[in-house]
């Protein structure tokens, strides 16, 4: 709450990981602190809240956008998936399969939205080279791997 | 060595499926009823006095529960080298860079907690400030600690051998000035704390440390508190590379403002103050003489280096000790003169970051020994080879070398980079190089150097093991793991770990120095062997044997090569239990580095680090002439880690290391316009994407070092010593330029080329 300026609040609804959410907040707060704060969704991360390290992505539509510079407000009534929301039915996505196995995840930080960025890249290009899936990355940081691992974990899920 | 089955295995994390996920929690994911969130008011002046400090408006913003400034905290100093404590929680009369904490705020939500520090009044009288160390060190210069004059806070002068008499026996000298970039080490994570008060008044604190027992014991002092009545717990941690070593701000007033509202506190820095206000790799001014012999002996070294501190002292004897004595490994030297100074200045503060005051004066090294091989008229790599440090020999400082690949990382590096086909051989624009370091597996022994370790073997097989070991994103714990069920003959998915909660797990000094796998690897290792021991007493009665002549492979305890004669690991667990023997099995392991004090080298020679790892990096690069850009293409790191408990995991260590030594050589650097932070965002900075990184082999050299448990030394920090300086060479050898100012930009290799079509 902001001093003596007045606040607005709104109901909005959203739909994350295919449950709806309905609650009170202000209009200014952006997707990546509602996700956090209000639903406990903490797995998408706050490396920078300026849109520069990728690491607060999600999927709205299937698309990759950077949860800390949209919104809330304006992306209700869309589909939303975090991190928690990759798994189908307990099984785990290929994609953590192949990010864990190949030894892709070091302090993770990264690692959700660097996930994420990777589903939506290979969904609409399954069979890309090795500079395009480095191009498709490229708006995630990752300080601790080298980003050696990340590319091999993503390239194995392409040769198919 | 008997055979292995799960040390040297290639093993994923323990909790990458936390982290792949989204289960995993780190600091700012924990919240509690009633939480409170901090903001801290930072200077807006280089250096200043502060003349009034006025709260009340911020007091009055609705939701605010607290306001404070240095005054109001206990004025205690804080510092993480114990002789260097230079820092207050909250500035104190005055401040000394831009980004310097003044005041500090806590309220019911962030947006309040924002504009109350908007309504704080400082009345400040601004001084004059000095940025660049050189300047500092003259008479007259501001001076910003009133206790040291000519802000030389930290001072080295060493000598070894007789280098005057050396330089006079030598064949060629070679003098050459070089200058290093401040860098962030741009953890991912920003640097958070949660305090939580209960009844009984014990304040628990989750940080993103690297140290959660010198945060305890820091805590402890600086709030005027027993050490009884703070805890730390360490959730996961997002990286730290060296930043989170320190202690800051966030700590001081997350536990200092739970104690005075008994509600939880959160701080979580923003990432523009991890660049303002944490910590940063030291620039440094180096001025480098060398001596040789015709034969291509290095006979002499002397060093004059200025490092600019920034407005507090962090690590700084510790870090000028450390860039002195490392001059003398890998390479044998005999004789070395090293004189070394850290300096304040009103600039964003220095620290311990990946390689610790030694990635700067390899660089220097490095590069010159390059240009030193051209000119003599030997390769490179021999000239390397002929000068490299052995095993066993004797040392100028007494370092105790046990085991040393250094060689066979050079030659292996060079290998695998092309060496013999490249060198001087591409064309125009191409080129290859090389460099090598050496570093420490740990500190061998100051005050609180000990690890501690737990196992406990539960009655259903399963094994609980308490460290005290900081696991910030490297592995170590399952590393230890490994290590555990390695010696307790079970599969890795038998252990549960419990790590660095100051409560409840044994001692452990925390994640610096490249000591982890060393020091709370062996106390793991001695604990498992005390549990075991337990139970072999037990089956060796019931089955008539020796004790000696048991083993544990497989969950099974059996006599040794007769797997057949012996029992479930938990039968015999059973069988413990019901031959009235004391339960639980509890094994407990304390691992100090052997050493004779005082062997920190701030007074004395002598042997800092119980092993030391070697390493070579080999580059290959692409320069575009009409750009300016150096397209790294291929790198190869060698690396004598002793032995390699987890291929996978070093591998990652060497990975990300290289990438983050490209970023020096290429693109990183804070850029400071008056003291004040000019790039303080991931893209102005420059950190390297993956666009930038190049394909990159890892080369395991193993020397199973006797004091490593199962051989291991240290991996990862050195590797990121030589990256800088094989770009660089290799940079030569595509343009016939030799850069001695880091980072080497596009802007100056286009200036380089252009004066060099003049010549
Ligand atoms: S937190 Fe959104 S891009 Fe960094
Ligand atoms: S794993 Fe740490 S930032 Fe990517």
């Amino acid at each position: 709450m902001r001093g003596k300026e007045v606040v607005v609040k709104r109901i909005i609804t959203l739909n994350v990981n295919g449950e709806e959410f309905e609650f009170l907040t202000e209009v200014h707060r952006t997707l990546l602190e509602v996700l956090r704060e209000d639903l406990g969704l903490t797995g998408t991360k706050r490396g920078c809240d300026l849109g520069t390290c990728g690491a607060c992505t999600v999927l709205i539509e299937g698309k990759p956008y950077l949860s800390c510079l949209t919104l809330a407000a304006d992306v209700q009534g869309k589909k939303i998936v975090t991190i928690e929301g990759l798994a189908q039915d307990g099984e785990p996505h290929p994609l953590q399969k192949a990010f864990v196995q190949k030894g892709a995840i070091q302090c993770g930080f990264c690692t959700p939205g660097m996930i994420l960025m990777a589903k939506a890249f290979l969904d609409e290009n399954p069979n890309p080279s090795e500079e395009e899936v480095k191009q498709a990355i490229s708006g995630n940081i990752c300080r601790c791997t080298g980003y050696t691992k990340i590319v091999e974990a993503i390239l194995s899920l392409t040769h198919k | 060595m008997n055979k292995l089955d799960v040390v040297g295995k290639r093993e994923p994390m323990l909790d990458a499926w936390e982290k792949a996920t989204g289960r995993a929690r780190f600091t700012d994911d924990l919240a509690f009823p009633g939480m409170l969130y901090g903001k801290i008011l930072r200077s807006p002046l280089a250096h200043a006095k502060i003349l009034h400090l006025d709260l009340t408006g911020a007091e009055k913003v609705t939701g605010v529960k607290g306001a404070i400034g240095g005054e109001d905290i206990p004025k205690k100093k804080y510092g993480i080298v114990p002789m260097a404590k230079d820092e207050y929680a909250l500035a104190i009369g005055k401040v000394r860079y831009v980004g310097d904490e003044v005041a500090a705020v806590v309220a019911t939500s962030l947006d309040a907690a924002e504009e109350a520090l908007s309504k704080i009044q400082v009345d400040y009288e601004e001084l004059p400030a000095v940025f660049d160390p050189v300047e500092a060190m003259q008479p007259g210069a501001p001076v910003i600690h009133e206790e040291v004059h000519n802000n030389v806070s930290a001072s080295i002068r060493k000598e070894f051998g007789n280098v005057e008499k050396a330089f006079g026996e030598s064949d060629f000298l070679f003098e050459d000035t070089f200058e290093t970039q401040a860098v962030n080490h741009c953890p991912l994570e920003p640097q958070a704390a949660l305090a939580v008060v209960d009844p009984s008044g014990k304040v628990t604190l989750y940080a993103s440390t690297q140290i959660p027992f010198f945060l305890r014991r820091n805590l402890a002092t600086t709030l005027d508190i027993p050490e009884s009545k703070v805890r730390v717990i360490k959730p996961k941690v997002g990286g730290g590379f060296g930043q989170k070593i320190d202690l800051y701000a966030k700590d001081f007033c997350a536990a200092f403002f739970a104690m005075k509202t008994k509600k939880p506190v959160k701080f979580v820095y923003e990432r523009e103050e991890v660049f303002t206000s944490t910590r940063q790799r030291h620039p440094m001014h180096i001025q480098l003489k060398t001596g040789m012999r015709k034969d291509g002996t290095i006979l002499a070294q002397q060093f004059k280096v200025i490092a600019d501190g920034g407005a507090y002292n962090s690590t700084a004897p510790l870090m000028i000790t450390l860039a002195c004595y490392f001059i003398m490994l890998p390479y044998r030297l005999e004789n070395l003169l090293f004189e070394g100074y850290h300096v304040y200045t009103n600039k964003p503060v220095g620290g311990a970051m990946r390689g610790h005051g030694i990635p700067q004066v390899r660089f220097a090294v490095e590069a010159q020994l390059d240009h030193v091989a051209e000119k003599m008229g030997i390769d490179p790599l021999d000239l390397r080879l002929k000068n490299a440090f052995q095993a066993g020999a004797p040392h100028p400082a007494k370092l105790r070398v046990q085991t040393c690949g250094f060689s066979d990382t050079l030659k292996t590096a060079a290998k695998g980079i092309g060496w013999e086909e490249k060198r001087g051989k591409l064309p125009f624009g191409r080129g290859v190089g090389l460099a090598g370091a050496s570093f420490p597996s740990g500190v061998s022994n100051m005050s609180h150097i000990s690890s501690g370790a737990m196992v406990k073997i539960e009655r259903d097989g399963s094994i609980t093991l308490l460290t005290g070991a900081a696991d910030i994103g490297q592995g170590a714990e399952t590393v230890i793991s490994q290590i555990v069920a390695e010696e307790l003959g079970v599969p890795l998915e038998d252990i549960r770990i419990t790590a660095a909660d100051t409560e409840i797990t044994p001692l452990d000094p925390g994640t610096f120095g490249s000591g982890v796998t060393l020091r709370a690897g062996n106390a793991a290792k001695i604990a498992s062997q005390e549990a075991r021991e337990k139970l072999f007493e037990a089956v060796a009665e019931k089955m008539e044997v020796n004790v000696k002549e048991l083993e544990a492979r497989n969950r099974r305890i059996y006599v040794k090569g007769s797997p057949e004669r012996g029992m479930s690991f938990k039968e015999a667990i059973k069988f413990y239990q019901y031959s009235d023997r004391p339960m639980p099995i509890i094994g407990r392991g304390s691992y100090q580095p052997p050493a004779k004090e005082p062997t920190t080298l701030l007074k004395e020679d002598g042997n800092f680090s119980p092993a030391y790892s070697f390493m070579t990096q080999a580059a290959e690069v692409e320069v575009d002439t009409k750009t300016g850009k150096v397209k790294v293409l291929k790198m190869v790191a060698s690396h004598d880690c002793g032995k390699a408990i987890n291929p996978m995991l070093v591998e990652g260590q060497l990975e990300g290391s290289v990438v983050g030594g490209m970023g020096q050589a290429l693109y990183e650097e804070v850029i400071t316009e008056k003291g004040r932070v000019l790039n303080p965002s991931f893209l102005d900075y420059g950190i390297p994407t993956a666009m930038e990184a190049p394909s990159i082999t890892s080369v395991e050299v193993e020397t199973n070092d006797p004091e490593g448990p199962f051989g291991a030394k240290e991996s990862g920090e050195g590797t990121q010593l030589a990256p800088a300086p094989a770009i660089i060479n290799a940079i030569y050898d595509a343009i016939g330029v030799r850069f001695k100012t880091l980072p080497v930009t596009p802007e100056k290799i286009l200036q380089a080329l252009d004066e060099k079509k003049k010549e």
